[in-house]
């Protein structure tokens, strides 16, 4: 049980430490990288036992459900959580490489912790009202690492970030306000018995579409990803690899829940709807990263057409297509976190990200140039790299509903992907460093420094490497955890089981 | 074979490393791995020949279905020999041709990755291992042809030949799953044992599918353009991959699925017109090129072409003149590659007609070539004479045999212009000039496969027997028994074979007459597929820009409103079409003073949106607030007007303090568009209202809050209920509210106090 809990509490009780210890870089360090670390070790601790003894859940304050709050972990709920914890370790590793001593001193490290902790509260919340609560920690403290240091561009990707997702929240709680009116409850379990229950489903489904539009930005999802990137750009490397990972794979996994438990996708009207969007949303995604030349800005739009993978998998809604969403998640956070860790390593070396302006990569640093590409191809769906296995579950499940609209859109995507990839590897890699004076450039990395940063790459590349390797059994968990999606009884009765 | 595959890559990964420890030394002797391997293959051949198809594999996604297994039977067998075998001597070259190329390592490296992913297409026995592998081998040949990756050609190249084999290998996957979902299974030997699989709905879809994969791959009209690209690679890579060994994939997946899809009409009516035309526009393309290496791929273009034709006309002559000639090809063009490279080599030139009397000085490599020219050309008694000889008889339908004619008189031209001319003749100056034989290395493949060209020829029945018969039973998916001899008589395919002879001569002799005629066409051509493809990518990439400065046009007033009509598309829309709130009559009785706040209200509203100055408008939204807290009184919720009196009070102070700062407020938009952004505004408003209205009246269950009444004082004493939802029933969500304040908090110190100068990004 304190398992369970524990990737709420653990971040935050080390934000706390690290807070009194803001003075301090070297303790704060310590205690970022122990936080994350325990935090990782924890989590795949309660993914072993979830799979092991199934579905578990604490009535918090032993309130029985639904009156106060469950926190519960399914078999999604806790692999998202292990991703999280991971993502957050080789941030934190890398974070401190790159030893910004000025943000240190402002509250960096606490920050990252507390992100942690919303992203983690959103992944094991029972209760609607609840994931609400963790949406504001994450804005939040997404908001002020986004901001940290306002620098102009951040000022200006910051304003539109908050001024958007506030808007997303107040879909959110007008949502949860109108749904608490109409059902009379806010627990996920409950709220999905007693959908279940009525008959003319109409007037929920408006209120089910106000969700989709609140947790549609949090995914950035089409026409809603504005956000993005107007943002993901600007904040310092590690930030963005952050955001990257996690933020919207938050909305994409409040979607699912959703989607799946209180409101299961009808075919008549809102399955279609979300099938439109994840088809649109790969393609102005991909579209829109073919249109950059700036590392950062292409790797930004690709997590928006990503997230139609993710979406497509959902809206396909058998199975075999959430199994796919739940591998293709497994595999994005790790490898877009990881690129734009790569991405962050060659902006401190050369002091810019302008794809024209670098070059030479591959012939100076040709370790650097196979952990791009690992990420990257991987991205691209490349066999056997892990994003293969992802788009190979996806289009197979469209096939067999004969959805061959969306498939095409998919296979098609891919392609796009591999071109800005290698748009990418061409320019910053392949082509000679155009031969420029740089007054003002960057003093080198000392080595140590780039030792930790190059570190935490090496560790997600390896876990994509085996996410690839190890496939076959990956693709079973994801199997188990759709199957529990798809079933969401076994949820319910974890529960409610004690409920009067 | 896994051990095979797997010995390969381990190379791969090992070869930079061995090639520093072994220094000039490392590629001949890690040429001795794929020398192994070949006669490992050719171990099997017994067994492959008595009928006993080699299995392996285990279970690889077993939750879709796909086990990764391998199968070696007489079709593979025949391809992982020529991989090996040929691999063998392009490894060994690789390492003295790349002598001075700091970046030798990686190009060995990557042809060992290559070299196992070929291996692993023609093995797969289920359809994503092969597609897996296929894959590979495109990337791989990408980084073969950007092997000099600081010339932008070169990366322009590798791009093109990645992208129309990447667009070939989404339509081979999609096929490959639909043909795994109509055969119900994955595995091809099962799928190709399954006779009734043609007639199933979904098979021609499989295969339009399928063959586009197909023939992007092995370069097939009007997907050639890449291939003569591709001649950037350095020149092993080019021998290896893009004459013998990768282009020949696609010829391989129609040998695969020749079995079952040659019955079908899409087949009959399809492949052999595409590979007529592939073998007739790569031909004519060949005859007025002077570049080795271009004139060299344009007649692999023809060549594929003639394969792909001969598979697609479904007979058995065909099937046995299309492995033969495969065969043969593949030596005799791998050795004319790897002779065009030592000319470039040894004398900086690459054009054939400055080049002219190079016996003297590289005897073997003029042995070599000679030997593989000979067969290129059809003389007998070599091997390409015999394959030149089956395509002739390979059907009745004139117009193949004319296009066969057409293409021998060009190969006998091309053959003679690169394994022929550059040796015979004076000697003509070049930048370099040769003084002794090129390495050993260098020579060894084209005078080994050379020779095979012409021995096979002399043991053809025993050839026929052993290697292409096993081949042609997998082709035509039942036994057959390939006889193959040089002489049949004087028949009528002799005669044209010799006739062949005679018009190539003349051809030959008057190619300086019309080679500017053929330059003329060559212009023409150039507005073929490859304008396409270059057209492509710039409408990609103007859509691309035009779709992303509509979309992503930086303006905050653009998202927010495109945000608005998201919400009224989706939900606006859903509850007009399915109207489930009867909004009509609002039962409950409005009075006075209802009218009289709601007034308050919208008056207020109006002048927060309309007032020039930030005072007014923090001030006018205080009387929102205040006056809402007036509806929670007359509604009976006085703890919650409480609470909101004081955030609305605390609210408008800390906004006072905060604004007066700041500079005057000016407005952005101009009063159109803010008149426009009403209506948007205006409509979610009301859908927003209408849904609250419609689920006041509508309740499916009972609420929960009776629990709270009951239990917060008998189990969480305390009195009033509100304070104990938030601090002991729903605690978690304080906790959580809690930690928001303090990150804000945090925030507004740091964002006061650290402000970084720069242009953005990390500083």
């Amino acid at each position: 049980m304190n398992l369970l809990l524990a990737p709420i509490v653990l971040p935050l009780l080390f934000a706390i430490l690290a807070l009194f210890a803001l003075h301090h870089p070297r303790a704060q360090r310590a205690l970022a990288l122990a936080g994350t670390g325990l935090l990782a070790i924890v989590s795949v601790a309660l993914l072993l036992s979830v799979r092991a003894g199934g579905i578990v859940a604490v009535q918090v304050g032993h309130w029985p459900a639904p009156f106060g709050i469950t926190i519960v972990a399914d078999l999604f709920g806790a692999i998202m959580v292990v991703l999280a914890s991971l993502t957050g370790f080789a941030i934190a590793l890398y974070s401190i490489g790159v030893h910004d001593r000025a943000r240190e001193r402002h509250g960096y490290y606490p920050l990252l912790l507390v992100l942690l902790m919303g992203v983690n509260g959103a992944f094991l919340t029972g209760d609607l009202f609840n994931l609400y609560v963790w949406f504001e920690v994450m804005l939040m403290a997404s908001f002020v690492l986004l901001a940290l240091g306002c620098e102009k561009p951040q000022i200006e990707g910051a304003v539109k970030y908050v001024a958007l997702n506030f808007f997303s929240s107040a879909l959110f709680l007008a949502a949860a306000g109108l749904i608490y009116g109409v059902l009379g409850t806010l627990n996920m379990a409950d709220l999905a018995q007693k959908v279940a229950a009525v008959e003319d489903k109409r007037l929920l489904t408006s209120m089910a579409l106000l969700l989709l539009a609140a947790f549609g930005i949090k995914a950035a999802m089409f026409p809603l990803f504005f956000w993005l990137p107007a943002s993901y750009h600007t904040p310092p490397p590690a930030v963005s690899a952050l955001f990257a990972g996690l933020l919207t794979k938050v909305g994409v996994y409040a979607l699912i829940r959703t989607f799946t438990l209180i409101f299961p996708l009808e075919p008549t009207f809102t399955q279609p709807l979300v099938l439109w969007l994840a088809a649109l949303t790969m393609i102005t995604g991909v579209l829109g990263a073919a249109a950059q030349m700036e590392f950062r800005r292409v790797l930004s739009f690709h997590i928006v057409s990503q997230i139609g993978y993710m979406i497509m998998g959902l809206a396909l809604f058998t199975p075999l297509a959430l199994a796919g969403a739940v591998f293709y998640i497994m595999h994005h956070i790790i490898v877009k976190t990881n690129l734009f860790l790569v991405s962050g390593v060659v902006h401190y070396l050369r002091g810019t990200g302008e794809l024209k302006q670098l070059g030479g990569f591959y012939r100076a640093h040709p370790w650097i140039a196979i952990l791009f590409l690992i990420p990257a191809l991987s991205l691209a769906g490349l066999p056997p790299l892990s994003g293969f296995f992802a788009k190979l579950t996806l289009i197979v499940a469209g096939l067999q509903q004969q959805a061959y609209l969306i498939v095409g859109a998919a296979l098609g995507v891919s392609l796009l992907t591999l071109f800005s990839m290698t748009k990418i590897w061409g320019e910053v890699f392949w082509k000679a460093a155009p031969g420029r004076p740089e007054p003002d450039a960057p003093p080198a990395l000392e080595p140590a420094r780039l030792r930790l940063m190059i570190a935490a790459i090496v560790l997600l590349a390896a876990i994509t490497v085996v996410i690839g390797l190890a496939a076959g059994p990956l693709f079973t968990l994801a199997m188990e955890a759709a199957g529990q999606l798809m079933n969401p009884q076994p949820y319910i009765e974890a529960v409610l089981g004690g409920a009067p | 074979m896994m051990f095979a595959l797997t010995a390969l890559v381990l190379a791969g990964f090992a070869a930079p490393w061995l090639c520093r420890a072994w220094g000039p030394r490392a590629a001949g002797r890690m040429a001795l791995l794929p020398a192994a391997l070949f006669v490992w293959f050719l171990a099997q051949l017994p067994a492959v020949r008595a009928g006993d198809a080699l299995v392996q594999g285990f279970a690889w996604l077993p939750g879709l279905g796909f086990d990764f297994t391998l199968y070696l039977d007489g079709l593979a067998l025949l391809f992982a020999l020529l991989i090996t075998g040929i691999g063998t001597f392009v490894v060994w070259y690789s390492g003295a041709y790349l002598k001075e190329d700091p970046a030798s390592h990686r190009f060995i490296a990557v042809l060992f990755l290559f070299m196992a992913s070929m291996l692993g297409v023609v093995l797969a026995d289920n359809v994503i291992v092969l597609f897996v592998f296929w894959e590979l081998t495109s990337f791989t040949s990408y980084l073969l042809i950007g092997h000099h990756h600081e010339d932008d050609s070169s990366r322009k190249s590798a791009l093109q030949a990645l992208l129309v084999t990447g667009l070939g290998g989404l339509f081979l996957l999609a096929g490959l799953i639909l043909l795994g979902l109509a055969g119900d299974s994955y595995d091809l030997s099962v799928l190709m044992e399954n006779k009734a699989l043609a007639e199933h709905p979904l098979f021609p879809a499989a295969l339009g599918l399928l063959l586009v994969g197909a023939f992007t791959k092995s370069a097939q009209f009007p997907f050639h353009f890449w291939l003569p690209n591709a001649m950037a690679a350095p020149t092993p890579a080019s021998a290896y991959l893009h004459s013998s060994t990768m282009v020949k994939a696609g010829v391989y997946l129609l040998a695969r699925l020749h079995p079952v899809a040659s019955e079908s009409a899409l087949w009959l009516a399809v492949v052999p017109v595409v590979g007529a035309a592939t073998l007739g526009i790569g031909a004519c393309m060949a005859y007025g090129q002077t570049i080795l290496k271009r004139l060299l791929a344009y007649t692999t273009v023809a060549a594929l072409g003639a394969m792909v034709m001969l598979l697609g006309l479904g007979v058995e002559g065909a099937a046995k003149a299309a492995m033969t000639f495969l065969l043969a090809h593949a030596l005799y063009k791998a050795s004319l590659f790897l002779v065009a490279g030592i000319i470039d080599h040894e004398t900086g030139e690459k054009d054939v007609r400055r080049l002219g009397g190079l016996r003297t000085h590289l005897p073997w490599t003029a042995c070599g070539a000679g030997l593989a020219a000979v067969s290129m050309m059809g003389v007998p008694p070599t091997f390409g004479f015999l394959g030149k000889e089956l395509l002739y008889a390979a059907g009745e339908w004139p117009w193949v045999f004319a296009v066969s004619v057409l293409a021998g008189v060009f190969f006998f031209v091309v053959a003679a212009l690169t394994g022929l001319k550059p040796f015979l003749g004076a000697v003509q100056p070049t930048p370099h000039t040769p003084h002794h034989e090129a390495p050993v290395a260098l020579w060894a493949g084209p005078v080994v496969m050379g020779a095979l060209g012409v021995l096979f020829g002399l043991v053809a029945p025993a050839l026929g027997h052993h290697l292409i018969g096993p081949a042609v039973t997998s082709v035509l998916g039942q036994p057959a028994e390939v006889k193959l001899a040089l002489w049949h008589g004087w028949n009528k395919e002799l005669m044209w074979s010799l006739a062949t002879l005679a018009m190539g001569g003349a051809a030959l002799a008057l190619l300086p007459r019309i080679r500017p005629a053929l330059e003329r066409l060559a212009a023409v051509t150039a507005w073929g597929p490859d304008r396409a493809y270059q057209g492509a990518l710039a409408l990609l990439n103007a859509v691309a820009k035009g779709q992303t400065r509509i979309l992503q046009s930086g303006s905050l007033r653009t998202y927010l409103e495109i945000t608005l009509l998201f919400v009224l598309a989706t939900g606006g829309t859903w509850m007009l079409r399915s109207q489930p709130v009867p909004v009509a009559h609002a039962e409950t009785s409005i009075t006075m003073s209802d009218v009289v706040i709601v007034t308050l209200i919208l008056v207020a509203t109006l002048g927060a949106v309309f007032s020039p100055s930030r005072m007014a408008a923090i001030a006018s939204l205080g009387v929102v607030g205040y006056a809402v807290a007036l509806l929670f009184v007359l509604y009976g919720a006085p703890d919650l007007a409480m609470t909101q009196l004081v955030i609305e009070t605390l609210t408008v102070i800390l906004f006072v303090l905060a604004f007066h700062r700041l500079p005057p407020f000016t407005r952005r938009s101009s009063a159109r568009l803010q008149l426009l952004d009403i209506l948007p505004a205006a409509l979610v408003g009301i859908f927003m209202a209408a849904l609250t209205l419609a689920a006041n009246r509508a309740n499916f269950a009972e609420p929960i809050s009776g629990f709270f009444a009951e239990h917060s004082w008998k189990s969480a004493y305390g009195k009033n209920i509100v304070n104990v939802i938030l601090v002991d029933f729903r605690a978690l969500d304080t906790l959580g509210e809690i930690t928001v304040l303090a990150v804000a908090g945090l925030g507004v110190i740091a964002l006061l106090k650290l402000r970084l100068v720069g242009k953005g990004g990390p500083s």
